[in-house]
């Protein structure tokens, strides 16, 4: 995988992995074009793009599409059920995921994701393992949180 | 899916701006104006998210962000660790909606540094979004990761290889690799997956890396944990793609990896891996992937995944997407290596069955899979036939696009007549952007498998006529060089039809009327035959309605008044009117319609008895069969580009009506053309003009019209063959006929044109300068290309770029191969750009060509004059249009072998 989006109905950018380099332009012009072209296309349409060299596989979950660019020797639909195992994993941890909780908790999207796809590869096929490995961080995190201010001053709130 | 339900989002919503309305201001809790506040704590993330939410125009976000973006900075600036942590995490959300973000860089490695694990966390992520391999702090990223690997905690050792698996830059991977393949042998299993991804990225930034990773792969196969298993894999078949060595040395594990796909296809159900019944389909399909790998052209390989894959094969349940994943990496493996025909079959028969799966991914996976083993297989193909033209009607346009592509590839002369009614009425309520590569095809296709010159000539007619105004200008040209050659039943049929079109069509389909007027005013003797014959009255107000409408191109206008004038001698009644016609366009508002009609009105009144020779049928001019081969491409080119215009009698614009105009001009033609340069090798590296602009008389001219060429031949102006209006008044000229009868003023004004339409010249220095490349290579007197090897420079989006070298003291010649490494997709438009350092001076001559079909290449030239002996180094620029989508690249070459500029 070299990159993946994700982004609303309106074209907000929620989230965006690279995994190549590209300078901070190009990712801008890529992302605005992928966007566009996403958004344009109908729902009964297949959920593959040729886009330059790359394969788009893309998926609408409620108001947020999730976007992975793959090589050409990759397998597009293989790609679609790592989106789909993404969206398990979200659903799991917020509980019934929508698009606030990644907008608001943006931080906690990435750490799945990187728990679930490093380097552009998947490195872990089971939900279960994905998630106790967040819980177990998630427990660092507050056991260094003053008590107090657990929520007030010192976490990211 | 159940589990995530359709959100409604208004209610979460209410729920996040409930708490928004309480805390609108985070500063006037404590009843006090920022500004009043010298150091006010830092707003919340959640709160600064909803700011800016709240925030109604574009403008009032960007306050909000630049408000915000101010206070971070002098946050940074003091250098507060306490909210760095929060700043940052705020930082990346302002990033994310495409505000610069670059001044978090350095916090993002200060909080890597802290020893808080949420700030390690935060500050890693921070760095995998704002850093990426081409800054320059990594040297002090490296170093924070280097402590982090050696961390006692499992998670901060997790996030630095995270980090170092996305943005390893190739000193990175050098710095760190030690410690990743110690990481790689840990017994830690959350430690190990995720060193070997890491190991991963280090190879491919730095291949030389990969030997020192070998020895800790040994134990990866007997893995039972699956995340260290596909990483695992991920690596190994990472190390065999990179290097054909190692690709060897896996080939032991085939037995290993065929029992993990049989224990995986054969265990019973376990949760843990469990998707939709499939038994962990991301480790199948990394297993399938690496058989492919090690089987493909290993026969033993191949035989001992054989069951295995059969198995897979028919085992996997085809309902769900998950399991149509499987099927369609296990077909790609059958078709890949040396597999059974049996399970080629099956092979094939599965992407039958997904070509019928209303699941329009599953169609398309299909369409996309059959197109890469049509050619391997093309009987199996064949027989799904009928359900690929069904495709053709899809809904979706990215089907439709693969169902054109095989049934182009699925053609064969015993179904090219129902294949082709099917395209063509494709063609005909296809989207704008398939036109021209439809139409084109249709013409290959047509000219490979025609069953008769009939019905060659009724499908591309039918072609223009389906595709309007998209087709291409080569689907003229080929359709007139067809009708030429053809036999006279043939042309006089030819005749009838385009007549019929041409008095009824609307006049606005160009390509049609320009092969109408051609044929008709080729063959204008053949119209008295059509239908009860046509007047000379009805033919000529014909060519007035095109003549005088607005809605004709000026080229579609060309082609007519050059076909009035051939119109004019076949049928003498339509001489006083043509003539009218003519001299009206003598003061045309385009250049070359105005020169057109002085030069034709001229041949009315001064060169009355020249009129008619030089108006006489234009033979029909040889080309050989379909595509050209490689080598003689660029000699082929300027053949072309210098008879085009000729041959035609027509003038034609632009370069690639002329190249395509005689898209393949025959062997022997480009062979003599080679031949007479040849000659000149050894005897002068400068041509002389004439020889230069001098083409090669077509082959079975016995007229006049080879008297001119001949005449041309002798010309010492150059620049000769550029249109058939400026040869005649050329020869004029030169002939010795009226040096000085044309009177000065009239003189003058046909010179005055000349000049003025010099751009139009380009066909004449296109070919100048392709022959004077070519003459420029004397290649016997050079020391051999293999003296210093040849360097590919580019490979990368089925493009190919492949030097050689030529030297002769300061002087290098580059011959630039291009070679189009896709097996369906047309580039066009190929441009070639490239800079040298200032030193040296740089000349790029014209290419063999500018499109290339599959498989197919082209050639350029590159002069490089290094007279201080510089070390050569290139900056390229590419574009090109892949089946019309525009793509550009850039790269720099720095590897040219030094003997190019060393003594």
């Amino acid at each position: 995988m070299q990159f993946m989006l994700l982004f609303s109905r309106q074209g907000k950018l929620r989230l965006q992995k690279w995994y190549v380099a590209h300078p901070d332009k190009a990712k801008k012009k890529i992302t605005r074009e992928l966007i566009t072209t996403i958004l344009a296309r109908k729902p009964k349409m297949s959920s593959f793009l040729e886009w330059r060299d790359l394969k788009i596989v893309y998926k609408r979950y409620a108001s947020l599409y999730f976007c992975c660019a793959i090589d050409q020797e990759d397998n597009e639909l293989l790609t679609l059920e790592v989106i789909h195992r993404y969206v398990e994993l979200l659903d799991k941890y917020f509980g019934s995921v929508c698009e606030l909780d990644i907008i608001f908790n943006f931080e906690k999207a990435y750490f799945m994701l990187d728990e679930l796809v490093v380097g552009g590869e998947v490195c872990e096929t089971s939900k279960k393992n994905v998630l106790k490995a967040i819980a177990a961080q998630d427990l660092l995190q507050e056991d260094e949180t003053p008590p107090n201010a657990l929520f007030d001053e010192h976490g990211l709130g | 899916m159940s589990s995530i339900k359709q959100v409604i989002n208004e209610a979460v919503e209410k729920d996040y701006t409930a708490e928004q309305r309480e805390i609108l201001n985070p500063y006037s809790k404590k009843g006090l104006l920022p500004e009043q506040v010298r150091q006010p704590n830092p707003i919340r993330l959640r709160d600064l998210i909803r700011q800016i939410r709240s925030a109604k125009t574009a403008a009032e976000e960007r306050s909000v962000v630049n408000k915000e973006c101010a206070a971070i900075r002098l946050t940074f600036r003091e250098e507060d660790s306490v909210w760095r942590c929060r700043n940052v995490a705020k930082l990346l959300y302002i990033h994310m909606l495409g505000y610069p973000a670059h001044f978090g860089q350095m916090e993002c490695l200060k909080l890597i540094a802290s020893p808080r694990f949420t700030d390690k966390r935060i500050g890693y992520l921070g760095a995998m979004l704002l850093l990426d391999e081409r800054q320059d702090v990594h040297l002090l990223i490296t170093n924070s990761l280097k402590n982090d690997l050696k961390s006692p905690t499992q998670f901060v050792q997790g996030l630095a290889l995270c980090t170092l698996a996305a943005i390893a830059s190739p000193e990175m991977a050098r710095d760190l690799a030690d410690e990743v393949e110690r990481l790689l042998k840990s017994s830690n299993a959350y430690i190990r997956k995720k060193a070997a991804i890491c190991a991963v990225r280090i190879m491919s930034k730095v291949p030389e890396l990969l030997e020192m990773f070998l020895p800790a792969t040994r134990n990866l196969l007997s893995e039972k944990n699956h995340g260290v298993l596909i990483t695992g894999i991920t690596l190994i078949t990472s190390m065999c793609v990179q290097s054909p060595d190692t690709l060897d040395h896996f080939k032991k594990t085939v037995g290993n990896l065929v029992r993990i796909l049989k224990n995986l296809v054969m265990a019973g159900y376990s949760p843990e891996h469990d998707v939709q019944g499939v038994s962990d389909p991301f480790l199948q399909v990394k297993v399938l992937k690496l058989l492919r790998i090690l089987g493909r052209g290993d026969g033993q390989a191949s035989e001992t995944m054989n069951d295995i894959l059969a198995q897979v094969a028919t085992n996997t349940e085809a309902t769900k997407n998950v399991g149509n994943a499987i099927l369609y990496e296990t077909v790609l493996s059958i078709m890949d290596i040396q597999s059974e025909t049996g399970l080629r079959v099956l092979a094939v028969n599965i992407l039958g069955r997904f070509l019928l799966n209303v699941d329009k991914n599953i169609k398309y996976v299909a369409l996309h899979t059959l197109l890469k083993v049509v050619h391997q297989d093309n009987q199996a193909v064949q027989r799904h036939r009928t359900t690929i033209l069904e495709c053709l009607k899809d809904a979706d346009i990215t089907i439709r696009r693969r169902a054109m592509e095989l049934c182009f590839a699925l053609i064969n002369p015993s179904n090219v007549r129902t294949m082709m009614k099917e395209l063509i009425s494709f063609l005909e309520t296809a989207e704008t952007e398939f036109k021209a590569v439809c139409s084109s095809k249709c013409v290959t296709a047509a000219e490979q498998f025609s069953p008769n010159t009939r019905w060659h000539i009724d499908t591309l007619l039918k072609v223009i006529i389906a595709a309007g105004n998209s087709v291409p200008d080569d689907v003229v040209a080929c359709t007139i060089q067809l009708i030429a050659e053809s036999g006279e039943a043939e042309q006089q049929y030819a005749v009838a039809e385009l007549w019929q079109r041409l008095s009824a069509a609307p006049l606005d389909t160009q390509p049609l009327l320009q092969v109408a007027t051609w044929v008709c005013g080729e063959f204008a003797n053949f119209l008295s035959l059509v239908g009860g014959g046509v007047s000379e009255g009805e033919v000529v107000a014909v060519y007035q309605r095109i003549l005088w409408s607005s809605q004709c191109s000026a080229v579609t206008k060309q082609y007519a008044i050059t076909s009035s004038m051939k119109l004019a001698s076949r049928m003498p009644g339509t001489n006083s009117l043509v003539a009218q016609m003519v001299s009206a366009y003598g003061s045309h508002l385009n250049v070359e319609l105005q020169q057109r009609g002085v030069e034709y009105t001229q041949l009315f009144t001064r060169y009355d008895s020249m009129r008619g020779p030089l108006l006489e049928r234009m033979p029909p001019f040889e080309r050989s069969r379909l595509r050209v081969s490689q080598d003689a491409a660029a000699a082929n080119a300027a053949a072309a580009a210098a008879a085009a215009p000729l041959a035609n009698g027509l003038h034609n614009n632009n370069n690639n009506d002329a190249v395509a105009a005689v898209q393949a001009p025959s062997q022997s033609d480009s062979n003599a053309l080679l031949d007479l340069l040849g000659g000149l090798d050894d005897s002068a590296n400068d041509v002389p003009v004439q020889v230069k602009s001098a083409p090669l008389p077509p082959a079975g001219t016995g007229s006049l019209n080879s008297d001119i060429l001949d005449l041309l031949g002798g010309l010492g102006g150059g620049g000769g063959g550029d249109s058939g209006g400026t040869l005649i008044s050329r020869t004029v000229n030169n002939g010795g006929i009226l040096d000085t009868g044309l009177g000065s003023a009239s003189n003058n004004l046909l010179d005055d044109l000349l000049n003025n339409s010099s751009s139009n010249l380009n066909n004449s220095t296109l070919a100048n300068n392709t022959i004077n490349s070519t003459n420029s290579l004397p290649v016997s007197t050079l020391p051999s290309s293999d003296e210093y090897g040849s360097l590919t420079i580019y490979e990368r989006n089925n493009l190919r770029l492949v030097m050689t070298f030529q030297r002769q003291d300061s002087l290098t010649t580059i011959t630039l191969t291009a070679t189009n490494s896709s097996t369906s997709c047309n580039i066009t438009d190929f441009l070639f750009q490239a800079a040298v350092p200032k030193s040296l001076q740089l000349q790029l001559l014209t290419p063999s060509s500018t499109s290339l079909a599959p498989a197919a290449s082209l050639t350029q030239f590159i002069r490089v004059n290094n007279p201080n002996k510089a070390v050569l180094r290139m900056k390229l620029r590419l574009s090109w249009f892949a089946d019309g989508v525009k793509i550009e690249d850039q790269n720099e070459v720095n590897n040219f072998p030094p003997a190019l500029w060393q003594y």
